[in-house]
């Protein structure tokens, strides 16, 4: 991404052409949160686009190396907020890897429902909110029916709805709630039709094609080049998942598809995450039913010491890869370094790629095409 | 005297608060319906039901600190509101509601003349109130309304000549009669243009599917970003006016007016005994829900794409439909 100041950008186009600089956002009601999109537009034509970023910067890197490694787990929740549980089981498992702690496989099982859950709850929001911004607010509302239901597992589960604090190094802190597995088995069966209630809505609709197919196209090698993951890689058709590249959790044991799209257009995008809600239904299911007994805290020192090192592990959150990289000198109990990579942050890179040549309109679906959060942009 | 000025005074004074308070109320029913459709319940606080959410919205708009942007052209961005309701309001005046004169304000010759002319001014008030605000989105969105209004206005219009070609007359009055003397709605005889003029008055009212100027979720709000208060409710109180002008239009047009249905079964003679004017407000109801209907399911299309349907598909259908009343009229 270009870093122009906006303000030198908006002094040259007004005295050199007759473009017109557009704020959009940070207060913008499609641009999800604080990003402000500097757009220089030949009519409605866009010519150039630079984001803005670092509204709500709060310094998480630097937040979690002065935390102890437990408590870190708390702040990864406010990063992707309505992925809590992704950025969970990311940092849970990279602290595991650097201290080589064995997770029984119960733990992994429920790690890996409550990430898939997580997954469809992130969807739902992304379905809904992408929708509105292209002019269709029932799906909106359907959407959120839907989440607010696995909010409320998840609420059963450890007691909260947003920030979940759902795990811990070595496992999860609670088994499940009697009665959970069931609950969450009769939530699938609710889902599916649901879903299809959101395609006819969508995915036939003359108007959502139009405005959908033919835009933001981006090829796979393009897409790889500027670093693009999770469901805005696939939909340029390069098969790269975490989930069966790299597994982790319980991944390995269970049977499940990663869709792909062809042209790389946001209706593709949009297909592939319609199909990852199934998938995701079919791991859930797989990851309750197959539920083994057992402990569900492997054997972890109570104050968490790594030894001195460093690791990089990355989990395949609802946004796409989500890393982290940690050092620790095996002294303090505190991280010496903690990097996250976001994948918000790195899908936002395409945005100004994508909305050259689109119109306004465009800009806002792309912004939804591209699933970002800009608590995890922005960290 | 009386006949000349008391009485259209008191028809004028009665249907001007009856088209107000319709407003509101078909601005809760839009809610309840939307509501409904997506699976919530809507306003419920205000009243039983939220049915006092009616007087509660305006009262609340009135209340509120009516904002001028300081760097705002104050004249014109006063103007525009009251540009785009006047029109609005006018039309009623010869939208008639029954056969004799005790149920419309002026029987001209050129109703549907008058109408197509006075409903484009409103267009005016949106594109000032863009200009006027000084302020970037405004601006875009008045270039859309314009855009809008040229690309569908020759459709419709178009499209009308079909339906004169068809009732002889440009009389609103006349053209209900020639629904009754032929003994069918017109909707029948010329569903393309039924279609045609429903999709034109979606855009013409800025309904979604083509809700462009407004568009919240690109232009936070197009044209009335910078408006608050009674001068954002003037442009409220207009696009809904127009909702129920455009579906009098449609009713009166196509869906035979204040004329019962079924005329020729005997079966369905206790229908006469309901008024006509009951008959037209239940067809307006149809349209309306209609209206709000597609606004709870549709997404909203692109200001180029709409363009195209208008020029490309609209009135190259428009003119055949033209074409092919022409022929059969010769002919027959």
């Amino acid at each position: 991404m270009t870093l122009e100041t906006p303000r030198a950008a908006t002094t040259a186009s007004a005295v050199n052409s007759d473009e017109l600089v557009l704020n959009m956002g940070p207060q913008h009601p499609s641009t999800h949160g604080v990003l402000r999109v500097v757009l220089r537009l030949d009519g409605e034509r866009v010519v150039h686009a630079d984001c803005v970023i670092g509204y709500i910067h709060r310094g998480v890197e630097k937040l979690c190396e002065n935390r102890d490694w437990t408590q870190i787990i708390l702040i990864t929740d406010r990063m992707d907020y309505v992925a809590a549980a992704s950025s969970n089981l990311g940092y849970c498992e990279a602290v595991e890897k650097l201290m080589q702690v064995e997770v029984p496989r119960r733990a992994r099982y429920i790690r890996t429902a409550l990430a898939e859950l997580q997954r469809i709850a992130s969807h739902c929001l992304w379905l809904g909110t992408h929708a509105m911004d292209i002019g269709a607010m029932t799906v909106l509302l359907y959407a959120f029916r839907e989440r607010e239901l696995v909010l409320d597992l998840f609420e059963e589960f450890c007691g909260a709805r947003l920030t979940y604090n759902s795990m811990r190094v070595g496992g999860v802190p609670l088994d499940i709630p009697s009665g959970w597995d069931k609950r969450v088995l009769a939530f699938c069966d609710l889902m599916e039709p649901k879903l299809d209630e959101y395609e006819q809505l969508l995915t036939n609709n003359r108007i959502w094609l139009q405005r959908t197919r033919d835009i933001g196209v981006i090829s796979g090698e393009e897409a790889t080049a500027i670093g693009l993951c999770g469901p805005p890689l696939r939909g340029s058709g390069v098969s790269r998942d975490l989930r069966k590249d790299e597994p982790n959790a319980a991944y390995e044991e269970f049977d499940f598809e990663i869709p792909l799209g062809t042209k790389g257009d946001i209706y593709d995008r949009y297909l592939i995450r319609m199909e990852e809600f199934k998938q995701s239904i079919r791991i859930i299911r797989q990851a309750i039913e197959g539920l083994p007994e057992g402990p569900f805290m492997g054997k972890v020192p109570r104050l968490i010491k790594p030894p001195a090192g460093e690791t990089y592990h990355a989990v395949e959150s609802p946004k796409g890869e989500l890393g982290y990289f940690l050092v620790s000198d095996g002294r303090s109990t505190n991280p010496y370094r903690f990097r996250v990579r976001p994948p918000s942050f790195c899908n936002l890179q395409a945005l100004s790629r994508l909305v050259e040549g689109h119109l306004v309109a465009d800009v806002v679906a792309l912004i939804g095409t591209i699933d970002i959060v800009l608590g995890e942009v922005d960290r | 005297m009386i006949d000349t000025l008391v009485v259209p005074l008191l028809k004028i004074a009665v249907l001007l608060n009856g088209v107000l308070i319709s407003v509101t109320f078909l601005v809760l029913m839009e809610r309840k319906v939307i509501a409904w459709a997506q699976s919530r319940l809507g306003p419920m606080r205000v009243g039983p039901y939220g049915i006092l959410q009616a007087l509660a919205d305006p009262i609340k708009l009135i209340l509120k600190e009516d904002i001028t942007p300081a760097r705002a052209d104050r004249w014109v961005f006063t103007l525009a509101p009251i540009m785009s309701l006047v029109p609005a309001l006018v039309v009623f005046a010869v939208l008639p509601f029954g056969f004799d004169d005790f149920y419309y304000i002026s029987n001209i010759n050129v109703g549907l003349l008058f109408i197509v002319a006075v409903t484009s001014i409103g267009v005016y008030g949106i594109i000032l109130g863009g200009w006027a605000s000084n302020s970037k989105y405004p601006l875009l969105s008045s270039l859309r309304a314009s855009a809008q209004l040229i690309s569908y206005e020759i459709a419709v219009t178009i499209t009308l000549v079909s339906v004169i070609l068809t009732s002889g007359t440009l009389n609103l009055v006349g053209i209900v009669e020639a629904q009754r003397d032929g003994g069918v709605w017109f909707g029948f005889i010329q569903p393309v243009a039924f279609m045609l003029v429903f999709i034109g008055g979606l855009a013409e009212t800025n309904r979604v599917p083509f809700d462009l100027p407004e568009a919240e979720t690109e232009l936070t709000g197009g044209f009335h970003t910078e408006y608050s208060g009674m001068r954002f409710s003037l442009f409220f109180l207009a696009e809904y006016a127009n909702i129920i002008v455009i579906s009098a239009v449609v009713a009166i047009m196509f869906l035979g007016g204040w004329l019962a249905p079924f005329p020729n079964v005997s079966v369905f003679d206790f229908l006469e005994i309901i008024p006509g004017w009951i008959w037209l407000i239940g067809k307006m109801f149809v349209v309306l829900y209609v209206f709000i209907w597609l606004r709870a399911t549709l997404p909203r299309y692109r200001y180029d794409q709409l363009m195209n349907l208008g020029w490309k598909v609209l009135i190259p259908i428009a003119l055949a439909n033209l074409m092919v009343t022409g022929i059969v009229k010769v002919v027959l």
